[in-house]
Order: C-alpha cells, then sequence, then structure tokens
C-alpha cells in the first residue's frame, strides 16, 4: 500500500483492521492494530513525504499473527534510542509515535539510515 | 468527508460520521470555533462513537479544540470513546489531560448543564 | 487402499511368480494373521500387560479393578485399530479416556508408558510365535510396529490434547473468577482485585471494567485492591492506565486499599499518584463514590433551575 497522504492513513488502518478481523483477532486486538498501523503511516507522511506500508500474515510455533512493514525513504532518523524515548519528535507533534507503536504491539523492530531512509516492522500475536 | 455540526440552544453538537482524514478533522476544528463565535454557544459536545481509531492527530486535534474553545469561554466535552478505543488511546499515551469527557451524548449534556449553572 | 493398489501393480511390473509369491503375504494380510493371533490370546496377554502396569508403577491413582477393565478396553481398541487401520475410534476413546482420568491425576508419562508396555507385550508374544521362521517374524514386525507406533502415538497426542483443553478451561474460569466488576448502587461499579497482577490479566481486567462502565453507565469506579499480593512498576503503570481509560469513558475512578507500604514504594519508583483518586479503605471509598453521585442527583433536583 502506497502512503502518499493524509487520505492513506485512513484507508490504510482501515486495511489492517480488516485483515485482523479476517484473521480472528478480537475487536480490542483489531483496535490496537489499526492505531499501529495510524501512527506507522503518519510518520511516514509527517516525515517521508511518501512510503509504503504492507501487511502480512505469519505463523509462529503455535500461534498466527499480523506482521506489519512500514518504509519510506525519507530522510531517516539520527539517532533511534533518543526517537524511542516517550517525549521525542522533531516535527512538533506530541512525539508518541514510536514507543508509542511499541506499546500497541508485542514485536518492534526498527532499522533506520540517516539520508537513506526507515524501515518499521512490528508484529502481534493472536491470543 | 463533512463533519455535521447541529446547533442546539446554548450548545453545538458535532457528530463525527466514520473514519475521519486529517484535513477532515483540520476542517471541524476551523468550524467549530467559527460557530461557536458566530452562535455564542456555551457549550460544544464532540461525538465520537463511530471513530474506531483514535491516533496522536486526532487525539491531539480534540485538545486543540477544546483549549480553542475554552478561550472563547465556552466548555467542550468529548463524548461516546468506544472501550477499545480507549484502551488502545492509554496505550499510546494519548489521555486528552485536560479535556472533559463523558460517557455519551446524554451524559455530555447532563456535564454541561451542570457545568452552566455552577456559572449563572 | 492406495497401499495395496500400489503393491498389486509392483508385482505385475516385476511378473516373476517367486515374487508374487512373497508379495501374497501383502502387509494388510499379516496384519490379520497377527490380529486372529492377538484375539486368540487375549485374556493372557491382557493378564500380562496388566502385571507389567503394577511392576512398573504406572497408573497407582487407581485401584487394580479399574485398571483392568481401562486395559480390557484399551486392548480391545488396540487390535482393532491394528485390525482395520481406522485409528478414529481409538482417537476417541483416548480422548474419553483422559477425560475420566485426568481429574483423578494421572499424568503424560503413564499414559505414554502403559501404551508402549502393550506394545512390547504383544511384541514379545509375536517374538514367541515366529520364533522358528525369523524371516516371516521380520515381515511380521514391519506390518506391526509401524502401526503400533501409529497407535502409540494417536493416544499420546489424544492425552496430551486432552489436558491442554483442561487446563485451558481451567485457566478461563479463574480469570473470570478473579475479576468480578460488580455494580453496588446505580452507576456505581466495584472492581475488587484479588491475586497476582500479569500483564494478561490487567489488560483483561481493564476491558472488562471498560466494558461495564459502558453497558452500566456507570459516573464512578472503586477499584479496590487490598487483596493484591504485589506492586511493582508494572503493575501500578497498568492501574494508572486503566484510571486514564475509564476516565475516557467519562467514569471517575477511586482506587481503595493501597497500604502504606505499597504507597511508599510506589514514590520510591517513581510512579506518579497525582493522577489517582485514592482513599483509605474500602468503605471509605464507597462513601466517596456515593458523595460523588448523590452530589450531582441534589444539584440536578433543585427546582429553581428547572
Amino acid at each position: 500500500m502506497a502512503i502518499n497522504s493524509d487520505q492513506d492513513i485512513v484507508a490504510a488502518r482501515q486495511k489492517g483492521r480488516a485483515l485482523a478481523t479476517e484473521l480472528g483477532f478480537t475487536t480490542g486486538d483489531a483496535t490496537l492494530i489499526a492505531t499501529a498501523i495510524s501512527e506507522l503511516a503518519r510518520n511516514i507522511v509527517s516525515y517521508a513525504r511518501k512510503g509504503e506500508i504492507s501487511l502480512k500474515m505469519v505463523h509462529g510455533s503455535s500461534r498466527q499473527g499480523i506482521l506489519i512493514i512500514a518504509s519510506d525513504s525519507g530522510p531517516g532518523i539520527r539517532d533511534i534510542r533518543q526517537a524511542m524515548r516517550d517525549g521525542f519528535s522533531t516535527s512538533g507533534s506530541l512525539g508518541l509515535g514510536l514507543p508509542g507503536v511499541r506499546r500497541l504491539m508485542d514485536e518492534f523492530e526498527i532499522s533506520s539510515e540517516p539520508s537513506q531512509g526507515t524501515i518499521v516492522r512490528v508484529k502481534k500475536w493472536k491470543q | 468527508m463533512e463533519v455535521p455540526i447541529l446547533k442546539q440552544g446554548e450548545v453545538l453538537i458535532a457528530t463525527f460520521q466514520a473514519a475521519l482524514s486529517d484535513a477532515d478533522l483540520e476542517h471541524l476544528r476551523r468550524g467549530l470555533v467559527q460557530q461557536v463565535v458566530r452562535f455564542r454557544s456555551r457549550g460544544v459536545i464532540v461525538d465520537v462513537t463511530a471513530m474506531d481509531v483514535m491516533d496522536s492527530f486526532a487525539s491531539r486535534t480534540l485538545r486543540e479544540i477544546s483549549h480553542m474553545i475554552r478561550l472563547r469561554g465556552a466548555e467542550t466535552v468529548i463524548v461516546g470513546i468506544q472501550p477499545e478505543v480507549a484502551f488502545a488511546m492509554v496505550q499510546l499515551g494519548l489521555t486528552l489531560e485536560g479535556v472533559a469527557t463523558a460517557l455519551d451524548l446524554e451524559e455530555g449534556l447532563a456535564y454541561l448543564i451542570e457545568k452552566f449553572k455552577n456559572i449563572d | 487402499m492406495s497401499k495395496r493398489e500400489i503393491t498389486s501393480r509392483d508385482s505385475e511390473a516385476r511378473g516373476g511368480p517367486a515374487v508374487e509369491i512373497v508379495r501374497s503375504e501383502a502387509p494388510s494380510e499379516l496384519l490379520r494373521e497377527l490380529v486372529a493371533h492377538l484375539r486368540q490370546n487375549r485374556t493372557l496377554l491382557r493378564e500380562e500387560w496388566v502385571v507389567r502396569i503394577s511392576e512398573t508403577r504406572l497408573l497407582t491413582a487407581m485401584t487394580k479393578e479399574e485398571i483392568f477393565a481401562e486395559a480390557t478396553s484399551v486392548y480391545d481398541s488396540y487390535v482393532e485399530a491394528l485390525e482395520t487401520e481406522a485409528f478414529e475410534a481409538l482417537q476417541a476413546y483416548a480422548r474419553n479416556l483422559s477425560e475420566r482420568i485426568i481429574p483423578r491425576g494421572v499424568e503424560t508419562h503413564e499414559v505414554v508408558g502403559i501404551v508402549l508396555l502393550l506394545r512390547d507385550v504383544l511384541a514379545r508374544s509375536l517374538f514367541a510365535k515366529y520364533q522358528t521362521d525369523f524371516k516371516k517374524l521380520n515381515r511380521i514386525l514391519d506390518a506391526y510396529e509401524p502401526a503400533a507406533n501409529r497407535i502409540a502415538n494417536t493416544v499420546a497426542v489424544g492425552f496430551v490434547q486432552e489436558r491442554e483443553r483442561v487446563i485451558r478451561q481451567q485457566q478461563e474460569a479463574i480469570r473470570e473468577l478473579s475479576t468480578p466488576v460488580l455494580q453496588v448502587r446505580e452507576r456505581l461499579l466495584i472492581l475488587p482485585i484479588i491475586g497476582v497482577i500479569d500483564p494478561q490479566r490487567a489488560r483483561q481486567l481493564t476491558e472488562q471494567l471498560l466494558r461495564g462502565i459502558r453497558t452500566n453507565r456507570a459516573k464512578v469506579v472503586v477499584i479496590d485492591i487490598t487483596g493484591v499480593a504485589a506492586m511493582d512498576v508494572t503493575v501500578a503503570n497498568h492501574l494508572v492506565q486503566t484510571v486514564e481509560a475509564s476516565r475516557l469513558l467519562g467514569a471517575t475512578v477511586i482506587v481503595t486499599g493501597l497500604s502504606p507500604e505499597i504507597a511508599q514504594t510506589l514514590v520510591t519508583i517513581g510512579v506518579d499518584l497525582g493522577k489517582m483518586n485514592t482513599v483509605g479503605d474500602l468503605q471509605g471509598g464507597i462513601e466517596q463514590a456515593e458523595r460523588l453521585l448523590g452530589y450531582k442527583v441534589v444539584t440536578l433536583a433543585e427546582p429553581r433551575q428547572a
């Protein structure tokens, strides 16, 4: 899914909720997943202007889950550790984006190169 | 997507219909503040019952609405946050601090009427 | 029976009469012979099996008579599974058996143990029967072993699955019991929390409370944590989140039963108690809740304001 505008943020989270529901997540979990997608898509629009979000079903040893990958080739994050701290932001937003997303999901991975872009991979397992 | 704003006596009621984009939210914020001025409203109810996701932007917009309207001397109350949405919000750290909340439209109206009485 | 088709095609391809003779003893035929042997010696073999079970000190939670009764059923199901190569009946029996013996404390190793013992008892009797014809013994074992192993597998898996189902059911029951959201007055909920709070339970507790607030249209919630065993920074943060989420639904939360020791710990580790409305004990909490609710009723009922 291409993320280029604030309309795409809405479309991405709606798709995420639909997929989560289809996979059998509870309404509560589907809401957490949709909210995380919304935040990740918002980061793309605000910092990189355009990027992509892909949603995949994943299999663990005994459970199913959903994998969300948000990638962009924007300015990247200079200090990831600082970005993961609550309250940090470079675009004047609340700065809760990434640490908040980590709390919403079960697994969180980020890699970023300054002026190369950022990739965030998050997973949520079905209970 | 337009958010209809309903005038009910001294109170304005804005009902979120479905998933709103950032542009819709900003449009709503401007519209509400303008109408509060125009109708000299004393209270605003924002009904978010239909919202299935409340992310940082939506949450910040609601706070801004509440603060700007307070600067106009009126009160705002957010009503209808769904249980799952509230759970996701606190996980994200979005607690709408300093913004009044109520269960639904009925409760929101009762809250405002109570507020008006205390001021009168 | 695709297996047999392959065998016959195979023998056609080879064509030779010598091969035909060997192939005439298809695995299924060997199994039939085997089953007949096991049926004939049922009493003896079953007896030997039961002796081996008690020698190995398995199924100690059951009486001799019970073991004998179960052994008879298992023996017959076992032979039937060998004969029909259909495992559904055995699977159903294994589940049924597990359902009966799990509450008595029978362990996984015991169930696996007795099935393996039966496999060995039967194998030994086959050795005894065919000891003079080594080639035949080999063919018999070729037919017997895969089926016997599948049976052992089926029973073990059936038992473990049943055990997991029971455990899941119990966990759910405990969780339901441990988070009761009680309505004591109109618009007033009480949530007494007892025991240990892990992240999973904290989440369930919060979701249940939020749903309760909505369905009961609650304005005030008293969360009593007198019965909470330990409070660390994680649990405290969950509690703060529960309070915040309740407020988003328009409900005020009063926390009661916070002991001075726990309060001291929380302050020391830097948990912000300022966001929490705390009252010493449950009684005081309910009184304050009623004041909050009652205050509202009085002002609204004021006739002058109408």
